[in-house]
C-alpha cells in the first residue's frame, strides 16, 4: 500500500531536476530534454491523482493523454526550430542565440 | 515494507537517478540515452498505478518517437564528434538553489496534508472496462470529443509547422530572392 | 496431483506453486519466482529455436530456392549448422573500435535481442498458454518494436564511424516510417475483434481475419518485412552497401546477436501474422485439445516464416528513395483508407444485421480494384511526363486514356 505522498514527492523531485536542467544548461537540445522531464513529471502527477482520487472517472486519463499530445507536438516543433537555427547560426548554445536581445 | 512498496522504491530510484544523469551528463548523447531510461521508469510507474494503456502509450510515443527525435537532433547539431565547451551557463548556482527550494516547499506541503498519506482504494472496475470507457469517452458528444479533435488539429499544425521550419534551404533562397 | 490436460500450463504452475510453498516461501515471492522462471523458459525456448533451428532452415530453404543443396555436412541433413555457426562466432576476436563508446557499444546488440524476445510475451500459443494476457497487447507489440529502433541508433553512433552513423540514420528513418502504416493497419483486427488483447483477437476469429481483411493483412505483412529489414527492404545489410551498414564495426558474438535478432524477428512476424490474421491456434478440434492448438499455431507460424523467405528469394532489393515513396505515397494512404472504410462498413453491417465476412470481403475487393485503377492512372501520368506528351483533353482522348469500360 503506497501512500500518495510518496508518489507526489517523486514527481516533485523529477520536476525540480527538469527545472534545474532548463535553467542551467547551455545546449538548446539539453534544455528541451529537461522540458520533457518536467512534462513527464506532470503527466505522472495527473495519473497519480486519477488513481488515488476517483479511478472510476476516466477523465484523469483523458487529461493525461491530451498532455501527451501537447508534449509530442511541442517537442517536434522545438526540435525543428533548433535544427533551423543550427543551419543558419552553426550553434545551438542558448547563450549565442541572442540576436533579438537588446 | 510490502512487495509493492519495494517495487515502487526501485522504480522511483531508477527514474530519479536517470533524470539526474540526464541533466548532469557531459556528453549529450549519453544524456539522451539516460532520458530513455527515465521514460521507461515512468512507464513502469504507470503500470504500478494500474494504467497499462498509458504505460504502453508512453513507450510508443515518448521512447519510440520523441526520444529518437531528440537523439536525431543531437546528432545533426554537432560540429564535431566530441563535445566541447562548457556544459552549464553562468546561472547554474541560482538554478540549483531554485530547484532545491521548490523541492523543499513541495515536499513540506505534501507532508503537511494528512489526507495525502492514505493508500489507494482498490480499483472497482477491470482495466479492460476502463479501457473501453476511455475509448468511448473520446468520441462521446457529451464528453471529450472536443479536446480530442482540438488535440488532433494541434498535432496536424505541429506536423506541418515542423516540416516547413526544418526544410532544407532551397538553392533559390540562398541566392537572389525572386519573391 | 491431477494433471488437467485442458489447462496444461495452469496445472504445471499449480504444481510448482505447491512445491515452493511447501518449501516455506511466502506467496508473493513464489509468484515472482515463477514469473521469472516462466519468462526465462519462454525466452530461452524460442530464442534457442530461432538461433539454432531457423538459421539452418533459412539456409536450407534458400538453397532449395536457388536450386542447390544447402548445408548437409554438419550432422544429419546439416541440422547442427546453427550450433556450428554459433561456436564460430563465439570463437572470433571481439574487437571494439578505437574511440568507440564502450558502454553504448556493448548494450546495443543486447537491446536488439531484448526488443524481439519481449514480443513473445503477448503471443498466445494455445488456449491457456500465453506469457501475459495484456488487454493492450497489440499496442504493446508496436511499443516493443519501437525500442528496437533505439538499438540501431546506439549501434551506429557508438561505432565512431561516419558510415555506420549514416547507415544507422537511414535505417532508423526507414523503421520509423514503416511504423505508421503498421500501427494504422493493426487497428483493423482490433476493430473486428472489439479488443486490443491478443487472446480476444484469436477468440474473435470464427472466420480468419485474412478472409475479412486481406488488404490489411498485406499492408501489415509489407510493413513488418520493412520493420525487420528483410528483402526487399534489406538495403541495410546488402552486400553492395555493407560499408554503410550500422553493424559494420561489430565482430564475433555481438554481430551474432544482431543476426539472431533479425532471424528471430522474422520468425516473430510469422507468429504475429498468425495470431492477428490466420486465427492463431484455432483449427478443427483445437478447442477440445489445447495441445492440438499449439500444433496448429506452430504449423501456421512456420508456414508464414516460409512465406517471408519466399518473398526474400523472389523480389529484388528496393532503393531507399523507392522505399520511402512506397511508404508515404502508397502504404500510409492505403492504411488510412482501410481503417476508415472498415470502421464504417463494420458499423453498417452490425446495424443492418448483414453477415460480416462477405461484406468486409466485398469492401476489400472493391478497395483492391480502386487501388489498381489509381496505380494505373498514376503510372500513365508518370509515363506521359517522361515522354513529354501533352495532357489529354476532354473528349475522345480522355475516354481512351481511362481504358476499357
Amino acid at each position: 500500500m503506497i501512500p500518495l505522498s510518496w508518489y507526489l514527492i517523486l514527481t516533485a523531485a523529477l520536476f525540480c531536476v527538469g527545472l534545474f536542467g532548463v535553467l542551467s544548461r547551455r545546449n538548446a537540445v539539453a534544455i528541451l530534454m529537461s522540458i520533457e522531464l518536467m512534462l513527464n513529471a506532470v503527466i505522472l502527477n495527473l495519473i497519480v491523482f486519477w488513481r488515488y482520487g476517483q479511478p472510476a472517472d476516466i477523465s484523469g486519463q483523458v487529461f493525461a493523454l491530451i498532455v501527451f499530445a501537447v508534449a509530442a507536438s511541442e517537442a517536434a516543433v522545438g526540435l525543428a526550430l533548433i535544427l533551423s537555427i543550427y543551419r543558419r547560426r552553426s550553434t545551438v548554445a542558448a547563450d549565442d542565440i541572442n540576436m533579438l536581445k537588446w | 515494507m510490502t512487495a509493492m512498496q519495494a517495487i515502487f522504491l526501485l522504480l522511483g530510484l531508477i527514474t530519479f537517478l536517470s533524470a539526474v544523469m540526464v541533466v548532469v551528463s557531459p556528453q549529450l548523447i549519453h544524456a539522451g540515452l539516460w532520458l530513455v531510461l527515465t521514460l521507461a521508469g515512468v512507464a513502469g510507474l504507470f503500470v504500478l498505478l494500474e494504467a497499462p494503456f498509458l504505460a504502453v502509450v508512453q513507450v510508443v510515443i515518448y521512447i519510440g518517437a520523441i526520444a529518437i527525435l531528440i537523439i536525431f537532433a543531437i546528432m545533426l547539431t554537432r560540429r564535431m564528434l566530441r563535445e566541447d565547451g562548457r556544459q552549464y551557463n553562468n546561472l547554474w548556482a541560482g538554478a540549483v538553489t531554485v530547484s532545491l527550494i521548490l523541492f523543499a516547499v513541495l515536499t513540506f506541503l505534501v507532508l503537511q496534508e494528512p489526507s495525502l498519506a492514505a493508500g489507494s482504494e482498490p480499483l472497482q472496475a477491470e482495466t479492460s472496462v476502463l479501457l473501453q470507457d476511455l475509448g468511448r469517452s473520446m468520441v462521446d458528444v457529451d464528453r471529450f470529443i472536443i479536446p480530442f479533435e482540438v488535440a488532433s488539429i494541434l498535432l496536424l499544425a505541429a506536423l506541418i509547422g515542423a516540416i516547413y521550419v526544418a526544410r532544407p534551404m532551397m538553392a533559390s533562397e540562398e541566392g537572389d530572392r525572386e519573391e | 496431483m491431477e494433471f488437467d490436460f485442458n489447462n496444461p500450463f495452469g496445472s504445471i504452475t499449480r504444481l510448482l506453486t505447491d512445491l515452493l510453498l511447501g518449501l516455506g516461501l511466502d506467496q508473493p515471492l513464489v509468484a515472482f519466482i515463477l514469473a521469472v522462471v516462466g519468462a526465462g523458459i519462454l525466452a530461452g525456448a524460442t530464442l534457442t529455436t530461432a538461433g539454432v533451428f531457423n538459421i539452418w532452415l533459412e539456409r536450407k530453404v534458400g538453397a532449395r530456392f536457388q536450386d542447390r543443396l544447402g548445408p548437409n555436412r554438419v550432422g544429419p541433413f546439416g541440422l547442427f549448422q546453427g550450433i556450428a555457426d554459433a561456436i564460430k562466432l563465439v570463437l572470433k576476436e571481439d574487437i571494439t573500435p578505437l574511440g568507440a563508446d564502450k558502454v553504448v557499444f556493448n548494450i546495443a546488440p543486447l537491446l536488439a535481442v531484448m526488443s524481439v524476445v519481449g514480443l513473445w510475451a503477448v503471443v498466445p500459443f494455445a488456449p491457456q498458454l500465453i506469457g501475459a494476457d495484456l488487454n493492450v497487447g497489440v499496442l504493446y507489440v508496436v511499443a516493443i518494436g519501437g525500442v528496437g529502433t533505439l538499438s540501431v541508433i546506439m549501434a551506429g553512433w557508438s561505432s565512431n564511424n561516419k558510415y555506420a552513423l549514416l547507415g544507422a540514420l537511414r535505417t532508423v528513418a526507414m523503421l520509423i516510417s514503416f511504423e505508421i502504416p503498421m500501427v494504422l493497419v493493426l487497428l483493423v483486427p482490433t476493430m473486428l475483434a472489439g479488443s486490443m488483447g491478443m487472446v480476444a483477437i484469436v477468440d474473435g476469429q470464427d472466420v480468419w481475419y485474412l478472409l475479412m481483411a486481406p488488404v490489411a493483412a498485406l499492408v501489415f505483412f509489407i510493413s513488418s518485412l520493412a520493420e525487420v529489414g528483410r528483402t526487399p527492404f534489406d538495403l541495410i545489410e546488402a552486400e553492395s552497401e555493407i560499408v554503410a551498414g550500422y553493424n559494420i564495426e561489430y565482430s564475433g558474438m555481438k554481430f551474432g546477436m544482431f543476426m539472431v535478432a533479425e532471424f528471430f524477428h522474422s520468425f516473430t512476424i510469422g507468429a504475429l501474422f498468425t495470431v492477428l490474421f490466420l486465427g492463431g491456434w484455432r483449427g478443427p478440434g483445437s478447442e477440445t485439445f489445447p495441445l492440438l492448438g499449439l500444433v496448429y499455431f506452430i504449423a501456421k507460424t512456420f508456414f508464414m516464416y516460409f512465406v517471408v523467405m519466399w518473398v526474400r528469394y523472389t523480389f529484388p532489393r528496393v532503393r531507399i528513395d523507392q522505399v520511402m515513396a512506397l511508404n508515404w505515397k502508397f502504404l500510409t494512404p492505403l492504411a488510412l483508407v482501410i481503417v476508415m472504410t472498415t470502421a464504417v462498413v463494420d458499423k453498417l453491417a452490425l446495424e443492418q444485421s448483414l453477415p460480416r465476412t462477405p461484406v468486409h470481403l466485398a469492401l476489400n475487393v472493391a478497395l483492391v480494384l480502386l487501388t489498381i485503377l489509381a496505380l494505373q492512372a498514376y503510372a500513365r501520368a508518370l509515363r506521359r511526363k517522361v515522354e513529354g506528351l501533352p495532357e489529354p483533353e476532354a473528349g475522345e482522348v480522355a475516354g481512351a486514356a481511362i481504358g476499357p469500360g
